[in-house]
């Protein structure tokens, strides 16, 4: 079985993890416009390479994100909460 | 053919028969270069030649024709889709298919079965019973059949699934059918180069020039070919193709995988497909079980396939053929599937004047191949998307008007 770290109580099985999307800074709805608004919702980053999602750890309940490489399956890097949060 | 089969008996030298010879170099220009060898693009360009005249076209091919998603999947046609949108295409698709035989003078072994998809829920019912009146309504083959008569045509089917979920009913489609994949793909070939066309394989794209909006040409791994028409036809790499050309997709990758069992007595006519159990089975001709599932939880640019899946695939297989628990999986694999987030294809005309797409062909692309590869072709001759296709255009997403096959593409969206 595959393993991923979750940030917060270490390797677990991969079937606990569920992929979340492609993270991206969120857009304000507000002042966004239609085409950049329809471009935030539905377009995607999908050639490969490094790219940085979210992940969800289903047991804990935690969200986190991280850098893969999507052409070999790696995680590159696990994100530490102040790197999201900004502090 | 009886003489032919003499002659080529009382022969000494028995040459191999040749599908289609490719010249040596490339030229340097060309009217339309088709990217992807497939099944798509080389419909595509046999459409180009016979419907529009347009022979001055070249496949190119980073592998070898076929060896994408056309060998990868599990080679069901059928058309009882959702959508208006959907079902349209999707059944010119299945007639072009009935046909295609005999058009292309090749035995594709096209095998109609008839379609199960089972529904083990009320949910599912409900969606059932939406499908086939969607269906019904643009006079396609499709009705709700009740657990009883489900029982009766697949007699060897476990209609409890263990106990666990038991099937409630199913969506019967007649006309859904089975066909050799790799024969679809070699007989648009030979009749794409009968007719003049070029297919290059082993030839990578590696950039495409633009100057101003309009495409000036492409550069591959062979040199530079000057053209005002490019054709993706890839497929499963179509974000690497559409970053070339700068433009913005919601396709993103995913692994879809499928394997084949070892050969067994012929025990089952119909295609059977589960939503709920995430599966999807029928037999071949050479009594193979051919199974898939959903694509995996996460995008992926590889091919690579996983125990997790067989093990996965075949918890389920037994709940619904308990009696499979001895048989060995002879093979597995994995295809790059181009998903989108409303489950329909993304095809037609782009913002790059001379720049087509064929792509988005998610778990749905095989069954698709003689309908895209006509309304492509119709749409690089007229520079304007086919009536069909219309729906399918990438600019649906900015303009919000998705098309919303989610409830019917293959299993467990």
């Amino acid at each position: 079985m595959k393993l991923l770290r979750c940030p917060h109580i270490g390797p677990r099985p991969v079937s606990e993890f569920t992929y979340g999307g492609e993270a991206v800074a969120e857009r304000d709805p507000e002042t966004c416009d239609d085409s950049a608004w329809a471009d935030h919702v539905f377009n995607v980053n999908g050639e490969p390479g490094i790219r940085r999602e979210w992940w969800h750890h289903g047991p804990s309940g935690i969200w986190f994100i991280l850098d893969r490489d999507t052409r070999t399956d790696t995680v590159v890097r696990i994100l530490d909460r102040e790197e999201v949060t900004g502090g | 053919m009886p003489y032919r089969l003499v002659k080529q008996a009382l022969r000494k030298n028995k040459p191999d028969p040749r599908f289609f010879m490719t010249p040596a170099d490339l030229k340097p220009s060309y009217d339309v270069v088709i990217i992807g060898g497939g099944g798509h693009g080389l419909a595509c360009a046999y459409y180009l030649a016979r419907d529009h005249g347009i022979t001055n076209v070249a496949v190119l091919e980073q592998g070898y024709i076929g060896g994408g998603n056309t060998g990868r999947n599990t080679t069901i046609v059928r058309s009882n889709y959702l959508t208006p949108e959907g079902v349209k295409f999707y059944d010119e698709s299945l007639h072009l298919f009935q046909d295609l035989s005999e058009d292309l003078d090749l035995n594709l072994f096209y095998s109609t079965r008839g379609h199960f998809t089972l529904a083990h829920s009320d949910s599912a019912m409900r969606t059932m019973r939406w499908r086939a009146e969607v269906n019904k309504h643009y006079g396609i083959e499709s009705e709700l059949w009740s657990r009883d008569d489900v029982s009766r045509s697949v007699p060897f089917m476990d209609m409890d699934c263990g106990g666990q979920q038991p099937v409630l009913g199913a969506l019967y489609h007649a006309p859904g059918a089975v066909v050799r994949h790799d024969a679809v793909a070699w007989g648009y070939g030979r009749g794409a180069s009968d007719r003049g066309i070029e297919i290059h394989q082993k030839t990578q794209v590696r950039g495409i020039r633009i100057a101003g909006d309009q495409v000036e040409g492409v550069d591959t791994d062979r040199g530079f070919i000057a053209c005002k028409k490019v054709v993706s036809c890839v497929a499963g790499s179509t974000p690497r193709i559409t970053d070339m050309v700068g433009l913005r997709t919601p396709i993103d990758i995913r692994p879809l995988q499928a394997c084949v069992s070892e050969p067994l007595k012929p025990f089952l006519d119909k295609i059977i497909v589960s939503a709920s159990l995430h599966v999807y089975v029928s037999q071949s001709s050479r009594g193979e079980l051919v199974m898939g599932a959903s694509v995996d939880g996460a995008p992926l640019h590889s091919t690579r396939s996983t125990f997790d899946f067989v093990e996965d695939l075949a918890d389920k297989m037994l709940d619904l053929f308990p009696f499979l628990g001895g048989v060995k999986i002879v093979r597995q694999w994995a295809g790059m599937a181009d998903m989108t987030p409303d489950f329909a294809p993304i095809m037609g005309i782009t913002p790059v004047r001379g720049f087509y797409l064929d792509a988005g062909w998610g778990s749905w692309g095989f069954k698709a191949t003689p309908v895209s590869g006509k309304t492509m072709a119709y749409t690089v001759a007229n520079d304007d998307d086919h009536e069909l296709i219309e729906p399918f255009r990438l600019s649906r997403f900015a303009e919000y008007a998705l098309v919303g096959e989610k409830g019917a593409a293959s299993v467990g969206h």
